[in-house]
Protein backbone atom coordinates (compact mmCIF):
# COMPACT_ATOMS: atom_id res chain seq x y z
CA UNK A 1 0.00 0.00 0.00
CA UNK A 2 2.52 2.41 1.21
CA UNK A 3 4.57 1.59 -2.17
CA UNK A 4 1.45 2.33 -4.11
CA UNK A 5 1.22 5.63 -2.40
CA UNK A 6 4.26 6.35 -3.36
CA UNK A 7 3.74 5.69 -7.38
CA UNK A 8 0.63 8.10 -6.47
CA UNK A 9 2.63 10.62 -5.17
CA UNK A 10 5.57 10.69 -7.06
CA UNK A 11 3.10 10.37 -10.39
CA UNK A 12 1.37 13.43 -8.84
CA UNK A 13 4.33 15.34 -8.09
CA UNK A 14 5.98 15.50 -11.49
CA UNK A 15 2.71 16.20 -13.23
CA UNK A 16 2.36 19.29 -10.99
CA UNK A 17 5.93 19.86 -12.04
CA UNK A 18 5.33 19.37 -15.81
CA UNK A 19 1.93 21.66 -16.02
CA UNK A 20 4.32 24.74 -13.94
CA UNK A 21 6.67 24.93 -16.95
CA UNK A 22 4.37 26.54 -19.06
CA UNK A 23 3.01 28.49 -16.14
CA UNK A 24 2.70 31.74 -17.68
CA UNK A 25 0.79 30.13 -20.57
CA UNK A 26 -1.45 28.55 -17.91
CA UNK A 27 -2.21 31.71 -16.46
CA UNK A 28 -3.21 33.68 -19.00
CA UNK A 29 -6.16 30.70 -20.14
CA UNK A 30 -7.18 30.85 -16.48
CA UNK A 31 -7.60 34.53 -16.58
CA UNK A 32 -9.36 34.29 -19.80
CA UNK A 33 -11.93 31.92 -18.80
CA UNK A 34 -13.22 34.57 -16.70
CA UNK A 35 -14.39 36.87 -19.90
CA UNK A 36 -17.60 34.55 -20.69
CA UNK A 37 -19.03 35.58 -17.43
CA UNK A 38 -18.71 39.40 -17.99
CA UNK A 39 -20.64 38.59 -21.45
CA UNK A 40 -23.48 37.04 -19.55
CA UNK A 41 -23.82 39.76 -17.23
CA UNK A 42 -24.20 41.96 -19.51
CA UNK A 43 -26.93 39.68 -21.64
CA UNK A 44 -29.28 39.31 -18.58
CA UNK A 45 -29.05 42.78 -17.67
CA UNK A 46 -29.96 43.59 -20.90
CA UNK A 47 -32.67 41.20 -20.60
CA UNK A 48 -33.60 42.34 -17.42
CA UNK A 49 -34.05 45.66 -18.29
CA UNK A 50 -36.11 44.87 -21.25
CA UNK A 51 -38.51 43.22 -19.19
CA UNK A 52 -38.69 46.79 -17.25
CA UNK A 53 -39.18 49.12 -20.09
CA UNK A 54 -41.82 46.95 -21.09
CA UNK A 55 -43.77 48.38 -17.83
CA UNK A 56 -45.21 44.60 -16.84
CA UNK A 57 -43.41 44.80 -13.34
CA UNK A 58 -41.90 41.47 -13.27
CA UNK A 59 -38.44 41.39 -11.82
CA UNK A 60 -38.48 37.98 -12.07
CA UNK A 61 -37.51 35.39 -15.33
CA UNK A 62 -39.00 32.23 -14.68
CA UNK A 63 -38.37 32.35 -10.65
CA UNK A 64 -34.87 33.92 -11.29
CA UNK A 65 -34.37 37.57 -10.67
CA UNK A 66 -30.90 39.12 -11.96
CA UNK A 67 -29.17 39.28 -8.94
CA UNK A 68 -29.95 35.43 -9.22
CA UNK A 69 -29.01 35.34 -12.74
CA UNK A 70 -24.96 36.11 -12.07
CA UNK A 71 -24.76 34.06 -8.61
CA UNK A 72 -26.00 30.75 -10.53
CA UNK A 73 -23.65 31.77 -13.64
CA UNK A 74 -20.92 32.49 -11.02
CA UNK A 75 -21.36 29.00 -8.84
CA UNK A 76 -21.35 27.26 -12.41
CA UNK A 77 -17.96 28.60 -13.19
CA UNK A 78 -16.57 26.84 -10.01
CA UNK A 79 -18.83 24.03 -10.77
CA UNK A 80 -17.29 23.61 -14.29
CA UNK A 81 -13.90 24.28 -12.83
CA UNK A 82 -14.28 20.90 -11.05
CA UNK A 83 -15.99 19.17 -13.94
CA UNK A 84 -14.82 20.19 -17.56
CA UNK A 85 -11.61 18.60 -18.50
CA UNK A 86 -9.90 20.08 -20.98
CA UNK A 87 -8.25 17.91 -23.46
CA UNK A 88 -8.83 15.07 -21.92
CA UNK A 89 -10.49 12.86 -24.31
CA UNK A 90 -9.36 14.14 -27.57
CA UNK A 91 -5.64 13.53 -25.66
CA UNK A 92 -6.13 10.06 -25.18
CA UNK A 93 -7.90 9.46 -28.67
CA UNK A 94 -4.37 11.03 -30.07
CA UNK A 95 -2.38 8.95 -27.74
CA UNK A 96 -4.23 6.11 -29.23
CA UNK A 97 -3.58 7.21 -32.80
CA UNK A 98 -0.09 8.03 -32.68
CA UNK A 99 0.89 4.53 -30.44
CA UNK A 100 2.13 6.76 -27.52
CA UNK A 101 -0.50 4.74 -25.29
CA UNK A 102 1.73 2.08 -25.77
CA UNK A 103 3.74 3.25 -22.59
CA UNK A 104 0.81 2.70 -20.77
CA UNK A 105 0.53 -0.98 -21.68
CA UNK A 106 3.83 -2.19 -21.58
CA UNK A 107 4.85 -0.02 -17.82
CA UNK A 108 3.43 -1.38 -15.19
CA UNK A 109 0.69 1.16 -14.21
CA UNK A 110 -2.96 1.91 -15.12
CA UNK A 111 -3.71 4.36 -18.03
CA UNK A 112 -6.85 5.17 -16.30
CA UNK A 113 -5.25 5.68 -12.86
CA UNK A 114 -2.26 7.70 -13.99
CA UNK A 115 -4.34 9.96 -16.13
CA UNK A 116 -6.92 10.46 -12.68
CA UNK A 117 -3.58 11.50 -10.92
CA UNK A 118 -2.40 13.79 -14.11
CA UNK A 119 -5.73 15.78 -13.97
CA UNK A 120 -5.93 15.67 -10.26
CA UNK A 121 -2.68 17.79 -10.55
CA UNK A 122 -4.28 19.97 -13.24
CA UNK A 123 -6.33 20.89 -11.28
CA UNK A 124 -4.66 21.65 -8.49
CA UNK A 125 -2.50 24.20 -10.41
CA UNK A 126 -5.34 25.83 -12.19
CA UNK A 127 -7.16 26.13 -8.53
CA UNK A 128 -3.80 28.07 -7.30
CA UNK A 129 -3.81 30.04 -10.01
CA UNK A 130 -7.37 31.06 -9.92
CA UNK A 131 -7.90 31.71 -6.77
CA UNK A 132 -7.03 35.10 -6.49
CA UNK A 133 -9.58 36.11 -9.44
CA UNK A 134 -11.98 33.79 -8.31
CA UNK A 135 -12.05 35.14 -4.89
CA UNK A 136 -12.05 38.73 -6.31
CA UNK A 137 -14.97 38.33 -8.74
CA UNK A 138 -16.72 36.99 -5.34
CA UNK A 139 -16.05 39.51 -3.21
CA UNK A 140 -16.81 41.87 -6.10
CA UNK A 141 -20.08 40.65 -6.66
CA UNK A 142 -20.78 39.17 -3.13
CA UNK A 143 -24.17 41.33 -3.10
CA UNK A 144 -25.27 39.27 -5.45
CA UNK A 145 -25.43 36.33 -3.53
CA UNK A 146 -28.11 35.11 -0.29
CA UNK A 147 -25.50 34.17 2.04
CA UNK A 148 -23.17 31.26 2.81
CA UNK A 149 -25.71 27.96 3.02
CA UNK A 150 -25.74 26.48 6.43
CA UNK A 151 -22.93 24.08 7.38
CA UNK A 152 -24.36 20.69 6.23
CA UNK A 153 -25.51 22.35 2.72
CA UNK A 154 -22.19 23.57 2.53
CA UNK A 155 -20.72 20.31 2.89
CA UNK A 156 -23.19 18.59 0.41
CA UNK A 157 -22.55 21.40 -1.77
CA UNK A 158 -18.37 20.68 -1.18
CA UNK A 159 -19.38 16.70 -1.81
CA UNK A 160 -20.91 17.87 -5.15
CA UNK A 161 -18.18 19.68 -6.66
CA UNK A 162 -16.31 16.82 -5.60
CA UNK A 163 -18.58 14.23 -7.51
CA UNK A 164 -18.82 16.56 -10.68
CA UNK A 165 -14.69 16.22 -10.83
CA UNK A 166 -15.10 12.48 -11.01
CA UNK A 167 -18.16 12.61 -13.37
CA UNK A 168 -16.47 14.61 -15.53
CA UNK A 169 -13.38 12.76 -15.38
CA UNK A 170 -14.75 9.65 -16.26
CA UNK A 171 -17.07 10.41 -18.95
CA UNK A 172 -14.39 11.90 -20.90
CA UNK A 173 -12.22 9.02 -20.30
CA UNK A 174 -14.91 6.84 -21.79
CA UNK A 175 -15.17 8.96 -24.83
CA UNK A 176 -11.69 8.99 -25.45
CA UNK A 177 -10.96 5.19 -24.80
CA UNK A 178 -13.72 5.04 -27.64
CA UNK A 179 -10.47 6.45 -29.96
CA UNK A 180 -9.69 1.65 -29.66
CA UNK A 181 -12.36 1.60 -32.12
CA UNK A 182 -12.97 4.71 -34.08
CA UNK A 183 -9.65 6.37 -33.99
CA UNK A 184 -11.24 9.79 -34.22
CA UNK A 185 -13.86 10.94 -32.14
CA UNK A 186 -13.68 14.67 -32.67
CA UNK A 187 -17.34 14.55 -34.25
CA UNK A 188 -18.49 12.98 -31.35
CA UNK A 189 -16.78 15.11 -28.99
CA UNK A 190 -18.10 18.28 -30.16
CA UNK A 191 -21.56 16.68 -29.63
CA UNK A 192 -20.59 15.75 -26.23
CA UNK A 193 -19.42 19.33 -25.52
CA UNK A 194 -22.48 20.80 -27.34
CA UNK A 195 -24.86 18.43 -24.74
CA UNK A 196 -22.65 19.52 -21.63
CA UNK A 197 -22.78 22.72 -22.34
CA UNK A 198 -26.38 23.08 -22.64
CA UNK A 199 -27.58 20.17 -20.65
CA UNK A 200 -25.19 21.04 -17.73
CA UNK A 201 -26.80 24.06 -16.98
CA UNK A 202 -24.13 26.21 -18.03
CA UNK A 203 -26.19 28.08 -20.13
CA UNK A 204 -29.17 28.60 -18.10
CA UNK A 205 -30.67 26.86 -15.02
CA UNK A 206 -32.24 23.68 -15.73
CA UNK A 207 -35.25 24.48 -13.71
CA UNK A 208 -35.97 27.13 -16.60
CA UNK A 209 -37.29 24.48 -18.98
CA UNK A 210 -40.86 23.34 -18.71
CA UNK A 211 -42.04 20.08 -18.03
CA UNK A 212 -41.10 17.70 -19.86
CA UNK A 213 -37.82 18.90 -21.32
CA UNK A 214 -36.61 20.02 -18.26
CA UNK A 215 -37.48 16.54 -16.53
CA UNK A 216 -35.53 14.81 -20.02
CA UNK A 217 -32.37 16.70 -19.27
CA UNK A 218 -32.61 16.31 -16.03
CA UNK A 219 -32.45 12.37 -16.26
CA UNK A 220 -29.27 12.53 -18.28
CA UNK A 221 -25.90 12.77 -16.15
CA UNK A 222 -25.10 16.39 -17.48
CA UNK A 223 -26.81 18.66 -14.90
CA UNK A 224 -24.37 17.09 -12.30
CA UNK A 225 -21.71 19.05 -13.97
CA UNK A 226 -22.81 22.50 -13.29
CA UNK A 227 -26.49 22.46 -12.32
CA UNK A 228 -26.72 20.82 -9.34
CA UNK A 229 -23.91 21.86 -7.16
CA UNK A 230 -25.29 25.41 -7.89
CA UNK A 231 -28.75 24.60 -7.06
CA UNK A 232 -27.04 23.10 -3.73
CA UNK A 233 -25.49 25.74 -2.82
CA UNK A 234 -28.71 28.82 -3.57
CA UNK A 235 -30.37 26.51 -1.59
CA UNK A 236 -32.75 25.37 -4.49
CA UNK A 237 -32.67 21.36 -3.63
CA UNK A 238 -32.72 20.59 -0.13
CA UNK A 239 -34.11 17.60 2.22
CA UNK A 240 -34.34 14.20 0.68
CA UNK A 241 -34.12 15.84 -2.76
CA UNK A 242 -30.55 17.12 -1.78
CA UNK A 243 -29.80 13.03 -0.73
CA UNK A 244 -31.59 12.02 -3.88
CA UNK A 245 -29.70 14.05 -5.93
CA UNK A 246 -26.13 13.19 -4.11
CA UNK A 247 -27.14 9.50 -4.63
CA UNK A 248 -28.23 9.98 -8.33
CA UNK A 249 -24.77 11.80 -8.85
CA UNK A 250 -22.27 8.94 -6.86
CA UNK A 251 -24.50 6.10 -9.16
CA UNK A 252 -23.38 7.96 -12.25
CA UNK A 253 -19.65 8.64 -11.61
CA UNK A 254 -19.89 4.45 -10.46
CA UNK A 255 -21.32 3.62 -13.71
CA UNK A 256 -18.79 6.04 -15.96
CA UNK A 257 -16.39 4.39 -13.65
CA UNK A 258 -17.10 0.75 -14.93
CA UNK A 259 -17.66 2.36 -18.24
CA UNK A 260 -14.49 3.68 -18.70
CA UNK A 261 -12.77 0.17 -17.66
CA UNK A 262 -14.92 -1.69 -19.29
CA UNK A 263 -14.17 0.68 -22.25
CA UNK A 264 -10.01 0.11 -21.60
CA UNK A 265 -10.38 -3.23 -21.36
CA UNK A 266 -12.20 -4.25 -24.47
CA UNK A 267 -10.67 -1.47 -26.41
CA UNK A 268 -6.46 -2.70 -25.60
CA UNK A 269 -7.96 -5.71 -26.83
CA UNK A 270 -9.22 -4.67 -30.04
CA UNK A 271 -5.82 -2.09 -30.20
CA UNK A 272 -3.98 -2.62 -33.21
CA UNK A 273 -1.01 -1.03 -32.03
CA UNK A 274 -1.07 1.94 -34.75
CA UNK A 275 1.84 4.00 -35.17
CA UNK A 276 5.02 1.94 -35.61
CA UNK B 1 -8.77 -6.67 -40.60
CA UNK B 2 -5.14 -7.34 -41.45
CA UNK B 3 -3.70 -10.31 -41.11
CA UNK B 4 0.08 -9.11 -39.74
CA UNK B 5 2.07 -12.26 -38.80
CA UNK B 6 1.33 -15.79 -39.25
CA UNK B 7 2.45 -19.29 -37.74
CA UNK B 8 5.41 -17.55 -36.47
CA UNK B 9 7.08 -20.69 -34.41
CA UNK B 10 10.24 -18.73 -32.52
CA UNK B 11 12.02 -20.59 -29.19
CA UNK B 12 14.50 -17.83 -27.82
CA UNK B 13 16.73 -18.87 -25.68
CA UNK B 14 17.41 -16.95 -22.28
CA UNK B 15 20.91 -14.38 -23.08
CA UNK B 16 20.20 -14.61 -26.37
CA UNK B 17 20.56 -11.34 -28.82
CA UNK B 18 17.95 -11.87 -31.53
CA UNK B 19 17.48 -9.40 -34.69
CA UNK B 20 14.28 -9.80 -36.21
CA UNK B 21 15.02 -8.36 -40.03
CA UNK B 22 12.72 -7.62 -42.74
CA UNK B 23 11.00 -5.55 -45.45
CA UNK B 24 8.85 -2.94 -44.15
CA UNK B 25 5.47 -4.45 -42.83
CA UNK B 26 6.38 -7.73 -42.78
CA UNK B 27 5.17 -8.11 -39.43
CA UNK B 28 8.78 -7.66 -36.92
CA UNK B 29 7.37 -4.61 -35.18
CA UNK B 30 4.00 -6.38 -35.05
CA UNK B 31 5.68 -9.45 -33.29
CA UNK B 32 7.30 -7.28 -30.73
CA UNK B 33 4.42 -5.85 -30.06
CA UNK B 34 2.71 -9.01 -29.91
CA UNK B 35 5.55 -10.27 -27.53
CA UNK B 36 5.31 -7.08 -25.10
CA UNK B 37 1.19 -7.45 -24.21
CA UNK B 38 0.90 -4.01 -26.64
CA UNK B 39 -1.16 -6.04 -29.05
CA UNK B 40 -3.86 -9.06 -28.67
CA UNK B 41 -3.57 -12.20 -31.42
CA UNK B 42 -6.80 -13.36 -32.73
CA UNK B 43 -5.09 -16.94 -32.43
CA UNK B 44 -1.94 -18.38 -31.19
CA UNK B 45 0.00 -18.32 -27.99
CA UNK B 46 3.26 -17.07 -26.87
CA UNK B 47 4.97 -17.17 -23.28
CA UNK B 48 7.85 -15.02 -22.60
CA UNK B 49 9.03 -15.26 -19.26
CA UNK B 50 6.27 -17.93 -18.22
CA UNK B 51 3.66 -15.24 -19.23
CA UNK B 52 1.32 -14.55 -21.58
CA UNK B 53 2.52 -10.75 -22.75
CA UNK B 54 -1.11 -9.77 -23.28
CA UNK B 55 -2.61 -10.54 -20.21
CA UNK B 56 -0.49 -7.78 -18.73
CA UNK B 57 0.40 -8.85 -15.51
CA UNK B 58 2.42 -6.46 -13.71
CA UNK B 59 4.47 -9.47 -12.86
CA UNK B 60 5.31 -9.70 -16.22
CA UNK B 61 5.72 -5.71 -16.95
CA UNK B 62 8.47 -4.99 -14.54
CA UNK B 63 10.48 -7.76 -15.98
CA UNK B 64 10.52 -6.75 -19.82
CA UNK B 65 11.64 -3.42 -21.70
CA UNK B 66 10.00 -1.96 -24.93
CA UNK B 67 12.44 0.42 -26.61
CA UNK B 68 10.84 2.14 -29.87
CA UNK B 69 13.18 4.47 -31.94
CA UNK B 70 10.68 6.18 -33.15
CA UNK B 71 8.49 6.71 -29.75
CA UNK B 72 9.37 9.08 -27.10
CA UNK B 73 8.59 7.87 -23.86
CA UNK B 74 10.22 10.59 -21.43
CA UNK B 75 8.54 13.39 -20.28
CA UNK B 76 9.17 15.90 -22.92
CA UNK B 77 9.35 19.18 -20.85
CA UNK B 78 10.58 17.65 -18.16
CA UNK B 79 14.79 16.62 -17.31
CA UNK B 80 15.31 13.28 -17.92
CA UNK B 81 15.91 12.59 -13.76
CA UNK B 82 12.38 12.88 -13.62
CA UNK B 83 10.95 10.46 -15.66
CA UNK B 84 13.62 8.00 -14.26
CA UNK B 85 12.36 9.05 -10.79
CA UNK B 86 8.83 7.78 -11.49
CA UNK B 87 10.24 4.48 -13.29
CA UNK B 88 12.08 4.05 -10.07
CA UNK B 89 8.44 3.93 -8.26
CA UNK B 90 6.55 2.28 -10.73
CA UNK B 91 8.99 -0.77 -10.72
CA UNK B 92 9.47 -0.48 -7.40
CA UNK B 93 13.31 0.42 -7.99
CA UNK B 94 15.04 0.27 -4.23
CA UNK B 95 16.52 3.56 -3.87
CA UNK B 96 20.23 2.80 -3.88
CA UNK B 97 19.87 0.70 -6.33
CA UNK B 98 18.22 2.88 -8.30
CA UNK B 99 20.94 5.13 -7.92
CA UNK B 100 23.74 2.90 -8.38
CA UNK B 101 22.07 1.91 -11.92
CA UNK B 102 21.59 5.46 -12.79
CA UNK B 103 24.79 6.26 -12.42
CA UNK B 104 26.40 3.39 -14.05
CA UNK B 105 24.10 3.53 -17.11
CA UNK B 106 24.34 7.58 -17.19
CA UNK B 107 28.01 6.86 -17.22
CA UNK B 108 28.52 3.86 -19.52
CA UNK B 109 26.40 6.50 -22.18
CA UNK B 110 28.22 9.38 -21.17
CA UNK B 111 24.88 11.48 -20.54
CA UNK B 112 25.04 12.08 -16.65
CA UNK B 113 25.25 15.64 -17.29
CA UNK B 114 22.56 16.18 -19.30
CA UNK B 115 19.97 14.63 -16.26
CA UNK B 116 18.61 17.84 -15.34
CA UNK B 117 18.21 19.32 -19.03
CA UNK B 118 14.92 19.27 -20.21
CA UNK B 119 14.30 16.00 -22.70
CA UNK B 120 12.98 18.45 -25.74
CA UNK B 121 16.85 20.59 -25.73
CA UNK B 122 18.49 17.16 -26.17
CA UNK B 123 19.52 15.49 -29.59
CA UNK B 124 18.40 13.00 -30.80
CA UNK B 125 20.93 10.80 -29.89
CA UNK B 126 21.12 11.84 -26.26
CA UNK B 127 17.22 11.18 -25.98
CA UNK B 128 17.72 7.76 -27.56
CA UNK B 129 20.37 7.23 -24.68
CA UNK B 130 17.83 8.53 -22.20
CA UNK B 131 14.94 6.00 -23.80
CA UNK B 132 17.60 2.97 -23.27
CA UNK B 133 18.13 3.84 -19.24
CA UNK B 134 14.96 4.65 -18.22
CA UNK B 135 13.91 1.10 -20.28
CA UNK B 136 16.71 -0.03 -18.26
CA UNK B 137 16.59 1.07 -14.94
CA UNK B 138 14.75 -1.69 -13.38
CA UNK B 139 17.45 -4.63 -15.05
CA UNK B 140 14.77 -6.42 -17.39
CA UNK B 141 15.68 -9.61 -18.09
CA UNK B 142 14.03 -9.01 -22.02
CA UNK B 143 14.45 -6.23 -24.30
CA UNK B 144 12.50 -5.11 -27.11
CA UNK B 145 14.68 -2.99 -29.53
CA UNK B 146 12.51 -1.73 -32.57
CA UNK B 147 14.93 0.46 -34.36
CA UNK B 148 16.58 2.12 -31.38
CA UNK B 149 19.48 3.64 -34.04
CA UNK B 150 16.98 4.79 -36.14
CA UNK B 151 17.85 8.55 -37.15
CA UNK B 152 21.02 8.68 -34.89
CA UNK B 153 24.47 9.88 -36.78
CA UNK B 154 26.90 7.51 -37.25
CA UNK B 155 28.92 8.51 -33.44
CA UNK B 156 25.93 7.81 -32.13
CA UNK B 157 25.13 4.48 -33.82
CA UNK B 158 28.37 3.08 -32.58
CA UNK B 159 27.67 4.51 -29.13
CA UNK B 160 24.26 2.71 -28.93
CA UNK B 161 25.99 -0.56 -30.48
CA UNK B 162 28.96 -0.33 -28.33
CA UNK B 163 26.80 -0.07 -25.06
CA UNK B 164 24.02 -2.54 -26.02
CA UNK B 165 26.72 -5.64 -26.65
CA UNK B 166 28.37 -4.58 -23.74
CA UNK B 167 25.20 -4.46 -21.35
CA UNK B 168 23.93 -7.73 -22.69
CA UNK B 169 26.99 -9.28 -22.48
CA UNK B 170 28.03 -8.62 -18.69
CA UNK B 171 24.01 -9.03 -18.09
CA UNK B 172 23.36 -11.82 -19.82
CA UNK B 173 19.68 -10.60 -20.67
CA UNK B 174 17.77 -11.67 -23.53
CA UNK B 175 17.33 -8.83 -26.64
CA UNK B 176 15.08 -8.88 -29.54
CA UNK B 177 16.21 -6.29 -31.90
CA UNK B 178 14.92 -5.43 -35.08
CA UNK B 179 16.89 -2.85 -37.01
CA UNK B 180 17.40 -1.74 -41.11
CA UNK B 181 20.44 -0.87 -40.25
CA UNK B 182 22.81 -3.94 -40.89
CA UNK B 183 25.63 -2.49 -38.93
CA UNK B 184 23.17 -3.10 -36.01
CA UNK B 185 22.49 -6.42 -36.95
CA UNK B 186 26.32 -7.05 -37.64
CA UNK B 187 27.65 -5.49 -34.43
CA UNK B 188 25.02 -7.05 -32.07
CA UNK B 189 23.41 -10.52 -33.07
CA UNK B 190 24.37 -13.59 -33.26
CA UNK B 191 21.22 -15.10 -34.79
CA UNK B 192 19.10 -13.69 -37.21
CA UNK B 193 15.10 -14.19 -37.82
CA UNK B 194 14.18 -13.26 -41.51
CA UNK B 195 10.09 -12.83 -41.65
CA UNK B 196 8.67 -11.92 -44.57
CA UNK B 197 4.90 -11.37 -45.11
CA UNK B 198 3.87 -12.27 -41.24
CA UNK B 199 5.81 -15.62 -41.71
CA UNK B 200 9.71 -16.26 -40.38
CA UNK B 201 11.76 -17.49 -43.63
CA UNK B 202 15.25 -17.56 -41.74
CA UNK B 203 16.47 -18.14 -38.89
CA UNK B 204 20.06 -18.81 -38.62
CA UNK B 205 23.66 -17.11 -38.21
CA UNK B 206 24.26 -13.75 -40.28
CA UNK B 207 27.01 -15.89 -42.12
CA UNK B 208 24.04 -18.57 -42.69
CA UNK B 209 21.97 -15.80 -44.69
CA UNK B 210 24.45 -15.46 -47.71
CA UNK B 211 25.59 -19.08 -47.72
CA UNK B 212 21.44 -19.98 -48.52
CA UNK B 213 20.58 -17.19 -50.16
CA UNK B 214 22.99 -15.99 -52.48
CA UNK B 215 22.82 -17.19 -55.68
CA UNK B 216 25.83 -15.23 -57.24
CA UNK B 217 29.29 -14.66 -56.51
CA UNK B 218 31.49 -11.55 -57.52
CA UNK B 219 34.61 -12.02 -59.32
CA UNK B 220 37.05 -9.14 -59.27
CA UNK B 221 39.73 -8.63 -62.05
CA UNK B 222 42.82 -6.83 -62.78
CA UNK B 223 43.87 -6.94 -65.91
CA UNK B 224 47.69 -6.64 -66.63
CA UNK B 225 47.20 -4.86 -70.08
CA UNK B 226 45.47 -2.06 -68.11
CA UNK B 227 42.35 -2.52 -70.29
CA UNK B 228 39.16 -3.94 -69.85
CA UNK B 229 38.04 -6.05 -72.63
CA UNK B 230 34.26 -5.56 -73.36
CA UNK B 231 33.53 -9.39 -74.12
CA UNK B 232 33.57 -9.56 -70.58
CA UNK B 233 29.88 -9.36 -70.29
CA UNK B 234 29.21 -12.29 -71.90
CA UNK B 235 30.44 -14.55 -68.28
CA UNK B 236 28.16 -12.25 -66.44
CA UNK B 237 26.98 -8.74 -65.07
CA UNK B 238 29.49 -6.33 -65.10
CA UNK B 239 28.78 -4.34 -62.11
CA UNK B 240 31.71 -2.12 -62.31
CA UNK B 241 34.78 -1.41 -64.98
CA UNK B 242 37.51 1.07 -63.92
CA UNK B 243 40.62 0.10 -65.91
CA UNK B 244 42.33 -2.26 -65.04
CA UNK B 245 39.67 -3.08 -62.75
CA UNK B 246 36.64 -4.98 -63.36
CA UNK B 247 33.92 -6.75 -61.18
CA UNK B 248 31.26 -9.32 -62.56
CA UNK B 249 28.68 -11.09 -60.69
CA UNK B 250 28.08 -14.76 -62.08
CA UNK B 251 26.03 -17.39 -61.02
CA UNK B 252 27.40 -19.49 -58.47
CA UNK B 253 27.15 -22.64 -59.95
CA UNK B 254 29.46 -21.16 -62.81
CA UNK B 255 32.11 -19.61 -61.11
CA UNK B 256 34.59 -22.20 -61.70
CA UNK B 257 33.48 -22.29 -65.00
CA UNK B 258 33.70 -19.00 -65.97
CA UNK B 259 37.51 -18.01 -63.71
CA UNK B 260 38.95 -21.21 -66.09
CA UNK B 261 37.64 -19.21 -68.81
CA UNK B 262 38.54 -15.99 -68.24
CA UNK B 263 42.26 -17.04 -67.08
CA UNK B 264 42.67 -18.58 -70.00
CA UNK B 265 42.26 -16.40 -72.31
CA UNK B 266 42.89 -12.94 -71.06
CA UNK B 267 46.23 -12.10 -69.05
CA UNK B 268 45.24 -11.34 -65.37
CA UNK B 269 47.13 -9.86 -62.83
CA UNK B 270 45.00 -9.86 -59.67
CA UNK B 271 41.57 -12.15 -58.97
CA UNK B 272 39.16 -12.54 -56.45
CA UNK B 273 36.11 -14.09 -56.07
CA UNK B 274 34.11 -12.96 -52.67
CA UNK B 275 30.02 -13.32 -51.82
CA UNK B 276 27.89 -9.97 -52.59
CA UNK B 277 27.30 -7.55 -50.13
CA UNK B 278 25.02 -8.59 -47.09
CA UNK B 279 23.03 -6.12 -47.73
CA UNK B 280 22.21 -6.70 -51.17
CA UNK B 281 21.64 -10.53 -50.55
CA UNK B 282 18.78 -9.70 -47.68
CA UNK B 283 17.28 -7.03 -50.26
CA UNK B 284 16.96 -9.60 -53.03
CA UNK B 285 15.21 -12.15 -50.36
CA UNK B 286 13.13 -9.45 -49.21
CA UNK B 287 12.12 -8.73 -52.75
CA UNK B 288 11.60 -12.43 -53.68
CA UNK B 289 9.28 -11.99 -50.89
CA UNK B 290 5.66 -12.97 -52.08
CA UNK B 291 2.51 -12.72 -49.77
CA UNK B 292 1.69 -16.56 -50.60
CA UNK B 293 4.79 -17.38 -48.79
CA UNK B 294 8.13 -17.03 -49.80
CA UNK B 295 11.48 -18.92 -50.79
CA UNK B 296 9.87 -22.18 -51.19
CA UNK B 297 13.29 -23.89 -51.85
CA UNK B 298 14.61 -22.89 -48.08
CA UNK B 299 11.60 -23.13 -46.00
CA UNK B 300 11.97 -23.03 -42.18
Amino acid sequence: MLARAGIWWTILSISIEERLVYRGDFALGTLMRFLPIVTQIFLWKAVFSAVETLGSGVDRVAGYSYHDFIAYYLLTMVSRAFSSMPGLASGITRDIRSGAVKKYLTQPVDLIGFLFLYRVAHKLVYYAIAVVPFAAVFYLLRSYFPGWPHGPTFAAYVASLLLAFLLGFFMEVTLGLLGFWFLEISSLLFIYMLLSYFCSGHMFPLDMLPGMWGQAIKAAPFQYLAYFPSAIFLGKVAGAELLRGLATQLAWVAAFMIAARLAFCFGVRHYSGFGG
Amino acid sequence: MVEAVRSIDLDVQRGEFVAFLGPNGAGKTTTLKLLSGVLTPTSGTARVLGHIPWHRENAYRRRFALVMGQKNQLWWDLPAAESFRLHQHIYRIEPREFERTRDELTDMLGVRHLLAQPVRELSLGERMKMELIAALLHSPEVLFLDEPTIGLDVIAQYQVQKFLRHYQQSRKITVLLTSHNMKDVAALCRRVVIIAAGRIVYDGSLVGIVDRFSRAKVISLQMSDGQVPPELSRYGEVLSAEAPRVKLRVARQAVPEVLGSILASYTVEDVSVEDPPLEEVIAELFCQAQPEGIVPANPV
